[in-house]
């Protein structure tokens, strides 16, 4: 029988401190106090003194309130019953569904041997064509999605979680507004996806421990799926309220800030979880999908510019689309030559044409005289836009591509696309 | 080996913080002094490596360089009583470590998918058998670093040497015939000036945070390091045994370069530091290098290379340590007589491990919180590099060249000043240039070298950059006044500052000829592009037709490029470009007629 302890000693933000022995870093604690139960991590060791970190909060805890030590660090349920259920940030269900004890894991694991990765080598096809054709997203890659706060993100990524070609897909929501935790659970439900979905939903109104422990809880189940032998896509959203968690749990802590009050390891925290990001030699894979808001629309801020040296490159979502000038899928070489011989180029040729429409519009901003060439540019980028940009078009990546060729042949002669002869000859649409 | 405290002792953790414990402990405790948590968990006792380092009277601040849940007070903490070291012996080249020396390959065989905590394992393989060839006698004087035998090892021949760590004058006492040895067996007896006898193997430790100094004398860095990309070796060229750094926004190509680099540098041993960074950019390596071949050796790229891999999501302690490890097994080939370049990427993350490890220790902040040591531990990590004479006369050489990620990319930060005060030659990389898909995309204007150049003639090079300069400068203002109000002369130095710029500064790594340019192929299409440089073009006056004969010029100098050195379709493209010239200039600038004069 272990210990209970009724004597707390201090209370300091969301973390209490009580005087016990024989506790281990990093274990889980129970502390009763009026308003109900709840979890609490032991987070540091002092001569005697144990800090808990409580995750429903420690508002309303007294000092008489009781904490029973329960001997081993935070574990979650992890089987096939998952599916289609939605949970709280500290795994606790938020569905009407039963509880569930099978089949316990630790979150927050090691991380994986280097040497036993493997070059990535499949494409994740989400029919939508500013990502398949022009940044592919690739098994086991990490991307962030940079994006100011207007921006349509959440019906980006449910969209991707219906489409992308995956086994299962994993949603870890932060700091959501509960409209946005609603908006997600529908369009699943009415997509179908549910059923091979897993929430866990920390909503802004939820004890901000509890924020912290998503991404981890998320990860750790991913991970047990993946070495079943499971494809698994986990989305985040968002991951800068993520960093803004921590932030405020590093002052409340007395932790000397580093860069615009986050903590100096901000890297550090962002990347053990970026890094769980894996293609297991033999069995599934984890592909990682996180939205990451830009405060004040800066790339510049500390959690976008920490992230964009984590991951393997990232989307800009702009004006309701995705940016094809910054996004970047740095794996994209990997998988994009062996889908149809005209893929590269394509992708490479187009993006030149709408740079170059980018300065025709330019140059008719600033009132420059317009050429043949420029307008026959202009008329390029505004069907580019509309049929392929757009995010609501919705085709595979094939359709995509011959839509591309449409485009060209609408717009330019053959010479005029830059393109080499070989390939205009197989691919340029025939006229009737 | 006196320098080492006798008497070994023992701690209990009485704190925990993040992964900093503290312990107090019984008997004498060393500054850096390597201890073992040791924890009992569900899978059973585990000892994890932890670093003395702050002692406070019987309290002593550890980092461990693992997780450390599960560690709980009253937990036993053996002390070692020695320094962190790493193991230097035959068997080091093609290896993969992370961050403490641990072979990463064999402890996948024995974990699996995961790092698990607390495997250690010996870094040189114990049962291989080295062909070890004598070189004294008995009887013979012996000073530490002198070598009293050797082994191949893959290409070269590796010294076996007195341990440095042995400061007294040894006789030997006996030596082991040639044959086939393992690391651990007994090869050598030697006696101090005092009588006492020490038994010798092939492998022996040094503390990595010291850095081996058993040569003759340190030299001046003047011998230029080939890494056969041109903007490099022309314009901003490393010295062997000099230093340089590449700080870039991400996304810039930082270490896509230092992999073109670690492939192509002409050096005997290339030690690749991934510190902090993606792990897939290392498996990339991994992947690749035993499977390409070494043009200059005919043998797989891996025999002479070494990886020390402690990727962003693995224990942060022991990325402080990696640079260190990497420093000190690069100088252990120095030792041999060998020229070793070390890439260390990304330096920013060492030095954000540093960042969070003084946090813990509560220490008063400097600059974005870098502890105040931030500077003194840069300067030091970069002055390991050099070019050193040794006591048999043979040059070694370590050439140290790190990344740097600044946060936002702004090199006004504390990590890249503080290495900018201490490298021999910056190459700065710029968003600007990579998102134009300019490769590489290091900076010609603001980066700089101290190093002269070994590929081409400095007045050329002078020469050129002037033209960089101006043609920039007339860019600048075509923006604001447009091409109209350009006049033609200008227009042309324009014109010509966009040709160096896309057919020398950048460089393709993915054609196969253009991807290593030898210094040689650098020097010659050096001259024939200064030719374009100076030549005078009066006959045009419409823009149109200057910029489309530039397009021409351009167009043949890239075939030119991606023909192969001095074949047959080499030659007939560089009399097409050099007709092509005649045919428009009109004459030379006399600025340049000196210059001029040297090519012919």
């Amino acid at each position: 029988m272990r210990k209970v302890y009724s004597k707390i000693e201090s209370i300091t933000g969301n973390v209490i401190t009580v005087a016990a022995d024989n506790v281990k870093n990093d274990d889980l604690a129970e502390v009763s106090s009026a308003h109900g139960k709840s979890l609490a991590r032991v987070i540091r060791l002092d001569k005697g003194k144990v800090s808990l970190q409580v995750f429903a909060g420690a508002k309303g805890v007294s000092t008489g309130d009781e904490v029973r030590f329960l001997g081993h660090p935070m574990k979650i349920s992890c089987s096939e019953n998952l599916l289609g259920r939605i949970f709280d940030g500290s795994g606790m269900p938020r569905d009407n569904g039963p509880e569930l004890e099978e089949n316990l894991i630790e979150i927050g694991g090691p991380s994986v041997n280097p040497s036993k990765r493997i070059i990535p080598k499949n494409m994740v096809r989400t029919g939508i064509p500013m990502i398949d054709v022009f940044n592919s997203l690739v098994e086991s890659q990490k991307l962030p999605i940079f994006s100011s706060s207007g921006e349509p993100y959440n019906e980006l990524l449910a969209r991707i979680a219906m489409q992308a070609e995956v086994d299962m897909i994993i949603l870890g929501g932060m700091g959501l507004k509960y409209d946005d935790y609603l908006f997600f659970k529908e369009t699943l439900e009415e997509g179908g996806a549910l059923s091979r979905t897993i929430f866990f939903v920390h909503t802004a109104a939820d004890p901000i421990v509890e924020c912290l422990l998503v991404p981890d809880i998320s990860l750790a189940v991913a991970e047990q799926f993946a070495l079943q032998g499971k494809k698994v896509l986990v989305l985040l959203t968002d991951m800068t309220n993520f960093a803004d968690a921590m932030k405020e749990n590093a002052i409340t802590m007395e932790q000397v800030p580093s860069n615009r009050g986050y903590p100096g390891d901000l890297y550090s925290q962002l990347a053990s979880r970026y890094e769980k990001a894996v293609d297991f030699e033999g069995s599934g894979s984890i592909t990682i999908l996180a939205v990451t808001t830009m405060p004040g629309d800066d790339v510049t801020h500390p959690v976008p510019d920490n992230t964009g040296y984590i991951t393997e490159g990232q989307f800009y979502l702009k004006n309701g689309r995705i940016e094809p000038f910054g996004s970047l899928s740095r794996l994209k070489q990997q998988v994009n030559k062996d889908t149809r011989a005209d893929h590269r180029a394509l992708m490479d040729g187009m993006i030149k044409l709408y740079s170059a429409y980018k300065e025709a519009l330019e140059k008719k901003s600033m009132g420059f005289r317009m050429s043949d060439w420029d307008n026959k540019l202009l008329k390029y980028g505004a069907i580019f836009e509309e049929q392929l940009m757009s995010l609501s078009v919705n085709i595979p990546l094939e359709k995509a591509l011959d839509k591309g060729w449409e485009i060209l042949a609408e717009c330019f002669s053959k010479e005029e696309t830059g393109l080499r002869t070989e390939l205009l000859n197989k691919f340029w649409p025939k006229k009737d | 080996m006196s320098d080492i405290v006798e008497k070994k002792s023992s701690g209990k953790v009485v704190g925990v913080n993040g992964n900093m414990i503290t312990i107090e402990v019984t008997g004498n405790v060393l500054m850096n002094e390597i201890g073992y948590v040791v924890i009992n968990t569900a899978e059973g006792v585990k000892k994890l490596k932890a670093e003395v380092i702050r002692i406070k009277g019987k309290y002593a601040d550890m980092q461990v360089y693992e997780m450390t849940r599960g560690v709980g007070e009253g937990d036993e903490v053996e002390l070692t009583g020695e320094m962190l070291a790493v193991t230097l012996g035959p068997g080091l080249l093609g290896q993969v470590f992370d961050g403490l020396q641990n072979p990463l390959p064999k402890l996948a065989e024995q974990s699996g998918f995961f790092l698990e905590r607390g495997v250690y394992l010996p870094a040189l393989p114990g049962d291989k058998k080295w062909h070890f060839t004598p070189c004294v006698k008995a009887g013979d004087t012996v000073y530490r670093a002198d070598a009293i035998g050797s082994v191949p090892e893959g290409i070269f021949n590796h010294k076996i040497m007195v341990p440095f760590n042995m400061y007294d004058t040894y006789k030997i006492k006996s030596i082991a015939a040639e044959g086939e040895y393992t690391v651990n067996e007994k090869i050598a007896a030697i006696t101090d000036t005092k009588g006492k006898v020490y038994p010798l193997t092939m492998s022996f430790q040094w503390p990595v945070k010291r850095a081996i100094d058993a040569y003759a004398e340190r030299l001046k860095p003047v011998d230029p390091m080939i890494t056969k990309v041109r903007l490099i070796d022309t314009f901003f060229p490393v010295a062997k045994g000099g230093t340089y750094c590449i700080p870039g926004p991400f996304g810039a190509g930082k270490t896509v370069l230092q992999q073109i680099t670690s492939k192509n540098a002409e050096v005997d041993i290339v030690i690749i530091a991934a510190c902090g960074e993606r792990a897939g950019e290392v498996v990339e390596e991994l992947k690749e290098f035993p499977e390409l071949i070494d043009p200059k050796t005919g043998r797989s790229l891996m025999e002479r290379t070494m990886i020390i891999c402690n990727t962003s999501s693995m224990p942060v302690a022991s990325r402080e340590a990696s640079v260190y490890t990497a420093v000190t097994l690069a100088e252990y080939y120095r030792e041999m007589g060998l020229h070793v370049l070390l890439l260390a990427d990304s330096t920013s993350r060492w030095a954000q491990a540093m960042r969070e490890m003084s946090g813990r220790l509560e220490e008063i902040p400097g600059e974005e919180a870098f502890p105040a040591y931030l500077e003194s531990s840069i300067a030091a990590f970069y002055e390991r590099a050099g070019i050193v004479r040794l006591k048999d006369g043979s040059l070694g050489s370590v050439t140290i060249g790190g990344t740097v990620s600044p946060a936002g990319g702004n090199f006004e930060e504390p990590v890249t000043q503080a290495t900018l005060k201490v490298v021999g030659a910056f190459h700065g990389l710029s968003r600007e240039r990579s998102d134009a898909r300019k490769y590489p995309a290091i900076h010609p204007l603001e980066s700089w070298s101290k190093y002269k150049s070994g590929a081409v003639d400095n007045d050329m090079i002078e020469y050129a950059r002037n033209i960089m300069f101006r043609g920039n400068d007339v860019g600048q203002m075509m923006k604001v006044v447009g091409e109209e109000g350009t006049s033609i002369g200008d227009y042309i130095t324009y014109l010509k500052e966009e040709l160096l710029d896309s057919v020398y500064i950048q460089q393709n790594s993915f054609d196969e000829v253009d991807a290593a340019v030898p210094v040689e192929r650098q020097a010659h299409i050096f001259n024939i592009l200064l030719k374009i440089l100076a030549a005078e073009f009066n006959g045009f006056t419409v823009k149109d037709e200057v910029r489309s004969y530039f397009n021409q010029l351009r167009q043949c100098f890239l075939d030119y490029n991606g023909t192969i050195w001095g074949s047959d379709e080499f030659k007939k493209k560089e009399a097409e470009l050099l007709e092509m010239l005649a045919s428009k200039q009109t004459g030379s600038d006399e600025n340049a007629a000196a210059l001029l004069a040297k090519i012919k």
